[in-house]
């Protein structure tokens, strides 16, 4: 999973050749800003088929964060 | 010069609506005529455009409600794909004074016309962020930037249509996304034809221009920020009032 999620990030922000590792955090290590989060969050709506609601958002600052809530909705990936 | 854009213009069957959305489509946009009531009016919009050489639909929806506004811009992205300009134009009056203002006449002004255009916002901003383009204009009044005595409700609903307007100015800018607000002044429409003869004759005396507007006075700002050209412009409160407000 760690895999497509990096090529979601990276295409969503236009990034190449980052390093992007469970442990890589959005606003700290990727610069991302609040609305480049909502527009991640929306991609891996898309691809996983989840709603991740806005209250949750809080908590995923990481990319493992972000992996960890989908597959305790039941993605499998 | 709006040609493969679409455009949503929301009380579109009427009065400066109707009026914007005729200019919108003479210049080339597709145009989804929004109405709640006035289905024929909304019709004959249709059909003015269409008579004209362009694109039009007529689409019935409150915008007064999350649900039914989400209902229609779904509709409309699910035939269309996009939305590039959205006018919340949509306005209703229920004048009294304070002390006689009943809450149900309050909430409606305040429903349709400022809750209608943060529920437009609100289910487009999607569609807008995703395309890295989009423009968003705002009807908003003379009454909300000066306030009029007889119309607490309406000025509140179009100053608070103001604050919406830089806000979300400011939180969608870094997208390409330009929201802006437009005040007419006395427009001559329906809603300005039950003034009394003293009110009219009035506004002649207090508009420094001397006469109220037209439909296309407004119509054409509209058309210019929607336009590429505006593209440089984004937050402000544009007045068309003969100079009412300065």
């Amino acid at each position: 999973m760690l895999k497509r999620v990096k090529e979601i990030i990276e295409e969503q922000l236009n990034l190449e050749n980052v390093d992007i590792t469970e442990d890589t955090r959005f606003k700290e290590d990727l610069g991302v800003d609040s609305l480049d989060l909502f527009e991640l969050v929306m991609a891996f709506e898309e691809e996983y088929g989840v709603e991740i609601p806005s209250e949750e958002l809080e908590g995923l600052t990481t990319v493992g964060a972000v992996i960890d809530y989908m597959k305790d909705k039941g993605v499998d990936a | 010069m709006l040609k493969g854009k679409v455009a949503l213009v929301t009380g579109a069957g009427r009065g400066i609506g109707r009026e914007i959305a005729l200019t919108l489509g003479k210049n080339g946009a597709t145009v989804i005529v929004n109405y709640n009531g006035s289905k024929e009016k909304a019709e004959e919009t249709v059909a003015a455009i269409t008579a004209q050489g362009g694109t039009a639909e007529a689409i019935q929806c409150n915008v007064a409600s999350f649900e039914e506004s989400n209902q229609m811009v779904q509709d409309i992205l699910a035939k269309y794909g996009r939305v590039d300009i959205l006018v919340n134009n949509a306005g209703i009056t229920k004048d009294n004074l304070i002390m006689r203002m009943t809450e149900a006449d309050y909430d409606a002004v305040m429903d349709t016309n400022l809750k209608g255009a943060f529920h437009m916002i609100r289910h487009l901003s999607r569609t807008f962020l995703k395309q890295r383009s989009g423009r968003i204009i705002n009807i908003s009044s003379v009454s909300g930037v000066m306030g009029n005595a007889g119309q607490s409700n309406y000025a509140a609903s179009k100053a608070g249509l103001i604050g919406l307007t830089k806000s979300v100015a400011r939180e969608l800018a870094s997208r390409g996304i330009c929201v802006n607000a437009v005040a007419p002044g006395f427009i001559e429409t329906e809603m300005t034809e039950v003034l009394s003869d003293e009110v009219k004759e009035n506004v002649k005396n207090v508009v420094p221009l001397g006469r109220m507007g037209t439909t296309q006075d407004v119509a054409e700002l509209v058309l210019f920020l929607a336009g590429d050209k505006a593209g440089y412009i984004t937050g402000q409160v544009l007045h068309v009032d003969g100079g009412l407000a300065m």
